[in-house]
């Protein structure tokens, strides 16, 4: 057992999940705004925007920030374990990341339910 | 003349590693890696390499022959030269001792760590403990591993986190006793594994099936010990 702090779900198992049900929350995400953008040729600001007035495109939007928070957490603490081999700079690293998909995730939030 | 580069350190009078050029007249047959080996030995006796049983039942000569880990005993030059070239190099990731020979410390101790041998916590039977045909099939893949490291060396996670990671060798080994009917600690055994190093670094790109030299896929059996730590925690 190695013992992890700076993961997201403690827990290589829970991690992993994580990981993969995120992965296709944002595949799913990703194909809808993808094909919304190919059926709406010549969309403009009043579409767009009535689009994420309903509240389902809300949850589904929250959903995938969340799900991006999760999967660049998960997986980016994956890479600076693997390549950045002293402590002190890893931990910032960690730290740094951490504290950037935080604020990112704010940040959607008030894109998503600003003005 | 078949070229062969072979890595060359002694860290008594080297200062670093370099590749000694040689010459060999195999006379057209087709050896075995490990043949070539000891003929050029034969003339350069400061060659240094393991070998033992000569037919891939000890493990002992695992190397990195023209890029691809695998025995030496047991390949066939026609296997891996190209070019009429042979490069030959010591297993990747682990400290070199002298030439083509390996520290395997790590990888014993990664080895060491899952317990390798049947827990039973129930009292032990007149004369020994029963196994179905069935549950003994299950057992096929698993048990032929000869630990010679070609699979953890070839393996990107295990050279970054030697110290965290099983590696797919342990894990074979590790998922071969969580399989095991005969063994009772199944969930202690899981309970070590469940952290984001020890089974969770593998990213399941198979070098390890693509170099064992037995056949085996570890990445199998590191999948199925995700999925009973899945079954277990959900």
């Amino acid at each position: 057992m190695v013992t992890n702090i700076t993961n997201l779900g403690r827990s290589g198992l829970s991690d992993w999940l994580i990981q993969r049900v995120s992965a296709v929350i944002l595949a799913l995400y990703t194909v809808f705004i993808v094909a919304y953008l190919l059926f709406n040729p010549g969309l403009d600001y009043v579409t767009w925007s009535n689009l994420f007035a309903q509240t389902w495109m809300r949850i589904f939007s929250l959903l995938a920030f969340i799900s991006l928070a999760a999967h660049a957490w998960v997986g980016l603490w994956t890479v600076t374990t693997d390549y950045l081999k002293s402590t002190p700079v890893r931990l910032a690293a960690q730290v740094v990341i951490i504290l950037a998909v935080f604020v990112f995730l704010v940040w959607g939030i008030t894109v998503l339910w600003g003005a | 003349m078949l070229q062969v580069s072979i890595y060359r350190y002694n860290p008594e009078t080297d200062s670093a590693p370099y590749m000694q050029e040689y010459q060999l007249d195999t006379q057209g047959r087709d050896l075995m890696v490990l043949n070539v080996l000891e003929m050029l030995k034969a003339e350069d006796t400061t060659l240094a390499f393991r070998r033992s049983c000569r037919e891939g039942v000890c493990g002992s000569d695992g190397m990195n022959m023209n890029g691809k880990n695998g025995l030496a005993c047991i390949t066939s030059l026609s296997d891996v030269v190209k070019d009429n070239k042979l490069v030959l190099r010591p297993l990747p990731g682990l400290p070199v001792v002298r030439d083509l020979v390996v520290d395997m410390g790590l990888f014993y101790k990664q080895y060491e760590r899952i317990q390798p041998y049947l827990q039973n916590d129930t009292p032990a039977p007149a004369i020994e403990r029963l196994q179905s045909p069935e549950d003994r099939d299950k057992l096929d893949g698993l048990y032929e591993c000869i630990l010679c490291a070609c699979c953890s060396t070839s393996c990107p996670s295990f050279w970054w986190n030697p110290d965290k990671f099983v590696g797919p060798a342990g894990l074979l080994q590790s998922y071969r006793f969580l399989a095991d009917s005969r063994d009772t600690a199944t969930r202690e055994r899981l309970a070590e594994l469940e952290d984001p190093f020890s089974v969770f670094r593998c990213r399941g790109i198979m070098n390890c099936v693509a170099v064992c030299p037995k056949g085996l896929n570890p990445t199998r059996a590191i999948g199925r010990i995700r999925d009973m730590l899945l079954a277990n925690a959900t």
